[in-house]
């Protein structure tokens, strides 16, 4: 522990043996680093994954897909395809016309915003390769997609609309009727000319976030059957319980009639937060030929066709003092939202609206978000969903500042974040953060990270000239999570609540179900929802079983996305759990012939207070089955449900540090050691927790280093494959170290704060501030993501000519 | 078609396929080895990795009638006390998986990996595993875990199904 951390911060060191995998006698089981249950499943290849699925004379579905970016579509001949061998029918986009709808944008952010038509299948144009234009109903998946070439089609090329700030300029190309401006939302807070008057410094810098793809390792799969009444679709989304209310809306197949099912579901990161063309399509084809159906996509298929992240261009002032104080800070952004509005695309860039301001103090901010149509793949949500892009843009500016001023990136920081004495606090942009403990985080992380030592051998190799140069990068993240109190999401003109629902069933041999809306696709629900409840019901952790994902069980919910499981989903659990304990009580205290009032209850058992009089709560269960003898008015059961509608967000923060080798001659950029300290509040499983941080830390530095989603100038994707879009392999990324503080939630009585976008967010600026640094003796003061060998070298010669 | 026969964790099967038939598509569609999943199109993921007569291959990359004679064994195949084999285990306790989708062919890598070096550095390991990605833990873990299973693996009361 550093001495720092003895001054009396309220931030906790984590005991060592919060890592053990099974609680000491008489510990908690929340805090223990208790091994998966999931697990038994996926390392022995028992898993369900969509695709597995084999019904009874199902067919499968192949998709013709545009190769152009924005076209008439004139002619569409599927009749060919229908006498190929094994085929059993073919459509087109017009065969659909009439009932496929439009596929839903439940954010319309404001009120200029424009919502084009989405079909499902393109009827009369196309506007991004890759667009569904007709497809083939085979008995198996050769046979449907040998017949896709058989497809006769004519198109009537358009131009394509590839760049934000032409696609804006009058009298241009558009991609919608409506012209290519989705939308336009701004907020402001303080005077921000005052900010800026005078101001002793400013710096002005554009950034681009690139588009990524999510690739999330099992592609999308869809299955979908009809009895002829009701409908069960299984897809491989992290929204089942979303999807179902929004493919009813869509296919006017009622709510009650359709079954949603999410099995084992292999990643999501975002890109299954998402009602797909592909869902939408299989239901109506299943209407149509009365058979099972299924559809899985090949890679290259995904990498076109599931929706992208990111793609921003951000243009950004900031005004401060002399000594490092902020006094405003203008974001100017432009969002490309590709072709169509889906799930939440327009919401993305403004979630990350209330983050620009990061963790800093400052007078002023103004905010600008125009959202623009290009012929591209939509965009939507991709781990952190508008925080990463607001992160980068403040900590990379935050180490400009330090550099135009000849600070230290840690001490300007330090100049301008909320002291841990200020919690509760009120930002700039007007969230509350209600905890928080940044100079204990970063003290941590500086001392876990050797800094001054660090500092000293990057002064060596400069003096000395040397052509590997190490830079040093600072990333002090804060995140809005647990999403969301509802009010704040209609306050947002979001189309939903953010609540989350559980039920958990006490049954009559005393082991617990717990129901839950909180759909997982490997985060560990199943693991650490057993923990809650252990602890809550005095249960064994093996006597639990979570059951989710499917709309038939889990009836209602709100899914996984945004850090939202724990601190929404897990509080859920935890309080339907006090409501089986409340009704529990009732019967214990009739049992054992005491009232109610001088019941405790203590790891499982009730006891009447000062006697050794008890019963346990799996006695009780049994008592409640049985209803022999049950208190007069009260029902046969301790089954109970919760919904759990958060108060605030929460509001994960840590100090991230990089040292990077750079080479100049070579362009080469190597980690040589990442230092990651997150206050994730406090923690229902450490193992979980340090999982879900290197995997977000993975994929945050291959957003700086590695990956880009590429259009040529004719809009075609070149980056189809995982050949062509690099995805970093265990060789190409470090060791990571991590550590935590705590400062507790003060939002929810678990005091969690969530943490699956934690290292996403906080790595990318790390990262890039790192090889800024290295490079700042050749004059760089940005490299364009990602920064590769190429450009990182051709910014030092840039910066040396 | 052509009629094939090959050996799968253990059980015969003579089949008539099509020759351009992936041996993953034979294993999953007709012989209801789901354990063995698919992630790409293009031999880049791995996670589709069996082991072919006694090496690693990725079984997108193979047709049907190029293991005809040969022993296959998949995820479902692999055993050792407790009915898991030494690696299952390792990626269990070191939580080497998060979404599970890479981990059949991860543990199947990582074993034909320690046939080569059966006590590899990190680094060693890092770059035997470059053909499989994952998009979940970041790697960390796993490495822990393949380094776990070495030593398993190479303890002599310890089994090893294949």
């Amino acid at each position: 522990m550093t001495e720092e951390l003895d001054a009396g911060f309220v931030a906790k060191q984590i005991a060592d043996n919060d890592m053990l995998s099974e609680p000491a006698p008489g510990r908690h089981e929340v805090g223990a680093a208790r091994k998966r249950k999931e697990d038994a499943r996926l390392i022995t290849g028992r898993t369900q994954w969509t695709d597995n699925i084999q019904l009874p004379g199902m067919l499968h579905v192949a998709f013709l897909r545009s190769p152009m970016a924005h076209a008439r579509v004139t002619r569409v001949d599927v009749s060919a395809a229908l006498s190929m061998p094994g085929v059993v029918a073919a459509f087109s986009g017009q065969d659909f016309a009439a009932e496929q709808g439009s596929l839903p944008c439940a954010w319309p952010v404001s009120e200029d915003i424009v919502i084009p038509e989405h079909p499902p299948m393109a009827v009369t144009e196309v506007r991004y390769a890759g667009e569904a234009v007709a497809c083939v109903v085979a008995t198996d998946r050769y046979k449907a997609s040998d017949a896709l070439e058989a497809i006769e089609i004519d198109y009537e090329p358009l131009p394509a609309v590839l760049d934000m700030t032409e696609a804006l300029e009058e009298g241009g190309p558009t991609v919608h009727d409506a012209g290519n401006k989705a939308f336009t939302w701004t907020f402001s807070a303080g005077d921000l000319d005052a900010a800026f008057r005078d101001a002793p410094v400013v710096i002005e810098r554009t950034f681009v976030q690139q588009r990524l793809i999510p690739s999330a390792m099992e592609p999308r799969a869809v299955v979908a059957q009809t009895d002829g009444d009701s409908f069960t679709l299984h897809s491989s989304t992290q929204i089942p319980h979303v999807l179902r209310i929004m493919l009813a809306q869509v296919t006017g197949i009622p709510e009650h009639k359709l079954r949603v099912v999410a099995p084992d579901v292999g990643g999501g990161f975002g890109s299954k937060l998402q009602v797909t063309a592909e869902e939408v399509l299989l239901l109506l084809l299943t209407r149509r030929l009365g058979k099972p159906v299924k559809w899985t996509e090949s890679r290259s298929e995904g990498n076109l066709t599931v929706h992208h992240g990111r793609d921003q261009l951000q243009r950004l002032s900031l005004a401060a003092d002399a000594d490092g104080r902020l006094r405003g800070l203008k974001v100017d952004l432009l969002a490309d939202m590709g072709a169509y509005l889906m799930l939440v695309t327009p919401g993305i860039p403004i979630l990350g609206a209330f983050m620009f301001n990061g963790i800093y103090k400052m007078d002023a901010y103004d905010f600008m978000c125009t959202g623009v149509f290009t012929t591209k793949m939509p965009t939507d949500a991709y781990r952190g969903a508008g925080r990463p892009e607001a992160t980068f843009a403040i900590e990379r500016l935050m180490d400009e500042l330090a550099a135009e001023l000849s600070l230290d990136p840690i001490e300007v920081r330090r100049r301008n974040w909320i002291a841990h004495e200020e919690f509760p606090y009120t930002t700039i942009s007007n969230l509350t953060y209600d905890s928080g403990n940044y100079e204990a985080a970063t003290d941590r992380a500086l001392a876990l990270f050797g800094y001054d030592k660090l500092r000293a051998e990057q002064a060596d190799r400069r003096d000395r000239g040397d052509p590997v140069q190490l830079g040093i990068g600072v990333s002090t993240f804060t995140e809005m999570c647990g999403l969301a109190p509802s009010r704040v999401l209609g306050s947002l003109s979001y189309g939903a609540g953010g609540w989350e629902h559980a039920s958990v069933r006490m049954l009559p041999t005393g082991k617990v179900e717990v129901v839950t809306g909180s759909t997982p696709h490997g985060q560990g629900h199943e693991t650490a929802w057993s923990q809650i409840v252990a602890d809550a019901l005095g249960v064994p952790f093996d006597d639990v079983a979570v059951l989710h994902g499917d709309t038939a069980i889990a009836h209602k919910g709100m899914d996984t996305y945004g850090s939202r499981s724990l601190a929404v989903g897990g509080i859920a659990v935890l309080q339907a759990c006090d409501k089986v304990k409340d009704k529990a009580k009732n019967i214990a205290a009739h049992l054992l012939e005491a009232s109610a009032d001088d019941i405790e209850f203590d790891g499982g058992t009730f006891k009447v207070r000062g006697t050794e009089a008890g019963t346990t709560i799996q006695e009780v269960a049994l008592a409640a089955f049985a209803a022999h003898n049950l208190p007069d008015g009260v029902e046969a059961s301790l089954d109970s449900d919760a919904t759990f509608d958060p108060g605030n967000f929460s509001f994960p923060h840590g100090t991230h540090l990089c040292a990077i080798e750079v080479d100049t001659e070579t362009g080469a950029a190597k980690i040589r050691s990442y230092v990651a300290v997150d206050d994730i509040g406090k923690v229902v499983n450490p193992m979980i927790v340090e999982g879900q941080v290197h995997g977000g830390l993975a994929q945050g530095i291959a957003q700086a280093l590695y990956e880009e989603a590429v259009y040529d100038s004719e809009g075609n994707l070149l980056t189809t494959t995982m050949a062509d879009y690099l995805l970093p392999s265990a060789a190409d990324l470090p060791d990571f170290v991590t550590d935590r503080t705590e400062t507790p939630a003060t939002s929810n009585p678990l005091g969690v704060k969530g943490v699956g976008e934690a290292g996403t967010i906080a790595s990318t600026p790390a990262v890039v501030n790192a090889i800024v640094d290295a490079l700042r003796p050749y004059g760089v003061n940005d490299v364009t993501m990602p920064c590769t060998p190429e450009r990182i070298w051709r910014a030092v010669q840039g910066g040396t000519a | 078609m052509t009629r094939i026969s090959l050996t799968v964790d253990g059980v015969t099967y003579e089949e008539e396929v099509e020759p351009r038939l992936l041996l993953v598509h034979l294993l999953r569609d007709r012989l209801g080895k789901t354990g063995t999943p698919i992630g790409c199109d293009t031999g880049n993921c791995g996670a589709c990795t069996v082991i072919l007569d006694g090496r690693s291959v990725k079984s997108c990359s193979v047709l049907a009638v190029q293991a005809d004679g040969s022993d296959v064994v998949t995820i479902e195949g692999l055993s050792g006390v407790d009915g898991r084999h030494p690696m299952q285990e390792a990626f269990h306790q070191e939580h080497a998986l998060q979404c599970g989708y890479c981990t059949p062919g991860m543990i199947m890598a990582a074993i034909d990996l320690l046939k080569d070096d059966p006590d590899p550095s990190d680094e060693a390991i890092r770059h035997g595993l470059e053909g499989n990605l994952c998009r979940c833990t970041g790697y960390c873990n796993i490495v822990r875990a393949v380094r776990r299973g070495a030593q398993s693996m190479s303890s002599p009361e310890v089994v090893s199904g294949i």
